[in-house]
């Protein structure tokens, strides 16, 4: 019996997502086999846009659970991952966080692959001549075809990369799903993006704590001032809470609202500021746009590695990258859409003050992940409450709940089978 | 930046003066003191270098105003929740030129952030790009620009570079 699927001892009571044990939190073996289950068979992760690597050759390094990939534009235009591995003797043979190259050639001893992935060179593969004789060599029955990059599965979809290193994989829509898979085509229908950049932060908490974040509209109107004062999100909007048919996949969508005190969703909330006023409100310049059809944010959750933000005029996405139990890299790719007229890229970029590691609703997530990573720590036996709203693990019209954090567990159970 | 221009002995002292009286200021928690630094027409951006170098125009943070500025410092003292830390700032190799009715300068900067309990630790390696003007007598800056080498912020970035 391997490792990842010796049996974990839990103590979780069958069926009951209300709860969450803190070890899932904290337990290596239970990682291990997150990464086994959930990053590396199963599931498709996050690469990146298409629009990062536009032409024949560009290459952008990224990462599937703890695996370092690299994402190239082939010759065809088609997009490759393979893993930064090389066959050989194992090196992350490309160093360069993007870049052009026509082949990949590992350092170490000049191992060289086409943008495929392919091995297509091999020094003193039959030998080197000395004299008369022949010194070493690969034998007879080495074969370059066997011995190619890691090739993952990929598909592209309206411009965003997605991986899988199995190839068993079902379609990306489908894993995606209906429900969810429309609030996606909404922000990338197709249209040309346009890269604005890039934030990176490491939060030292577990990589799930993110997904349970975005999944956790209750905490928008309560934690952050700047939602709940402006009116951006809170417990008094229009509010779908969408998941998919097995319950990983979420879409938060609402409409903004005017803000100020009203006794139901601010009495008692000490984040509320009803006298705050921006001294320069370019900050929250909101300009609808037509593609919205209604709601003013969108946050979904794409188990088990990315999340897709509209929040007003702000796009990005953004890529959970778990490095162990107790810290992941979080990497922001804002964009925007190649017809954006100067005024919108710069109203893109004024919003983008408000997320990523400083931004005014973003900065406090990655400080009460940090504390509840801490409060896990603490012990092994407890386990979170997570019942607002009841213990079901339904879609509601409302965002007074915790139904898709239970959802996302449900299936979490099924998988992980814990 | 350019080797050949030459400032007055005097104005290196003023401006090294700034960097100081400007890194006091932050590392003694007086942020509403901050935006003084600036002029009324300024920019304040934190940006990684990794959009710098790629002319990618994402910042960290970006500031077009002194309202902006102010807005930051009640988003710090009143609405961001967060672990208070200190910041040591230590700004050397300043560089500084004439321009334009006041002087460029670029500096290296390392800012050591602490929290209660914790141990001392590098959080933000990067350099200042700034237009410093002489408003009335007293130098400030009218844009200041933090471009961090550091390739993932420590979870969170509070307070300003």
């Amino acid at each position: 019996m391997d490792t990842l699927s010796r049996p974990i001892e839990l103590d979780w009571e069958a069926g009951a997502c209300a709860h969450v044990p803190y070890r899932l939190y904290t337990d290596p073996a239970i990682f291990a086999r997150e990464l086994e289950r959930l990053f590396y068979r199963d599931h498709w992760c996050y690469v990146g846009l298409a629009a990062e690597i536009p032409n024949h050759g560009d290459f952008k390094r990224s990462a599937i659970g703890e695996r370092a990939v690299v994402a190239v534009r082939a010759r065809d235009g088609s997009i490759n991952v393979v893993e930064n591995r090389c066959a050989h003797r194992g090196v992350q043979f490309c160093q360069k966080a993007y870049g052009s190259t026509k082949t990949f050639v590992c350092p170490y001893h000049q191992w060289s692959y086409d943008l495929g992935g392919n091995l297509i060179g091999v020094p003193f593969r039959k030998g080197v001549r000395q004299g008369d004789r022949v010194n070493g060599g690969m034998p007879d029955d080495f074969a370059l075809a066997e011995h190619g990059l890691t090739k993952l599965k990929v598909e592209v979809w309206n411009g965003v990369i997605f991986a899988s290193f199995d190839h068993d994989v079902e379609p990306l829509r489908a894993f995606v799903g209906p429900e969810v898979g429309r609030y996606f085509e909404r922000v990338f229908d197709g249209r040309e993006l346009t890269i604005l950049g890039y934030s990176r932060q490491r939060i030292p908490g577990n990589w799930k704590l993110m997904m349970e974040n975005i999944k956790d509209p209750y905490h928008p109107g309560l934690l952050h001032t700047w939602f709940v004062t402006f009116g951006l999100w809170r417990a008094d909007q229009e509010s779908q809470m969408i998941v998919d048919g097995r319950g990983r996949h979420a879409a938060m969508v609402s409409r903004k609202n005017d803000g100020g005190r009203s006794d139901a969703v601010t009495a008692g909330v000490t984040s509320f500021k009803e006298n705050m006023v921006l001294n320069d409100d370019r900050v929250l310049d909101v300009v609808v746009e037509p593609w919205w059809n209604g709601p003013t944010v969108t946050m979904l959750t794409l188990f088990p590695s990315l999340i897709v933000q509209q929040q007003v005029n702000s796009l990005s996405t953004r890529h959970i990258v778990p490095r162990g139990t107790g810290s992941f890299d979080f990497v922001w790719t804002h964009f925007g859409f190649a017809n954006d007229d100067a005024t919108m890229t710069r109203r893109r970029l004024r919003q983008a003050n408000l997320f990523g590691p400083a931004g005014y609703v973003s900065a406090d997530d990655g400080e009460v992940i940090e504390f509840s990573q801490r409060g896990y720590a603490q012990h092994g036996d407890l386990a979170t409450v997570c019942e607002l709203d009841g213990r079901g693990r339904g879609g509601a019209d409302h965002n007074v709940t915790e139904t898709l954090i239970r959802a996302m567990y449900g299936y979490y159970r099924e998988v992980m089978e814990l | 930046m350019n080797a050949t221009a030459t400032i007055a002995l005097e104005d290196r002292l003023r401006i090294d003066e700034l960097y100081a009286r400007y890194a006091a200021c932050l590392d003694d928690g007086r942020f509403a003191e901050w935006p003084d630094f600036f002029t009324d027409e300024c920019t304040y951006r934190i940006v990684p270098r990794e959009n710098y170098d790629r002319g990618l125009p994402l910042a960290t943070l970006s500031f077009e105003s002194k309202g902006m500025l102010r807005d930051r410092v009640y988003a710090i003292t009143e609405t961001l929740f967060h672990e208070p830390y200190y910041q040591r700032h230590l700004v050397s190799g300043i560089l500084a030129e004439p321009d334009d009715g006041g002087f460029r300068v670029r500096a290296n900067y390392l800012v050591i952030r602490t929290k209660a309990g914790s141990l001392s630790e590098v959080y933000s390696a990067g350099r200042y790009l700034d237009h410093i003007v002489d408003d009335a007598g007293t130098l400030r800056f009218r844009e200041k620009l933090c471009i961090f080498d550091s390739e993932l912020i420590p979870n969170s970035l509070i307070y300003p570079l």
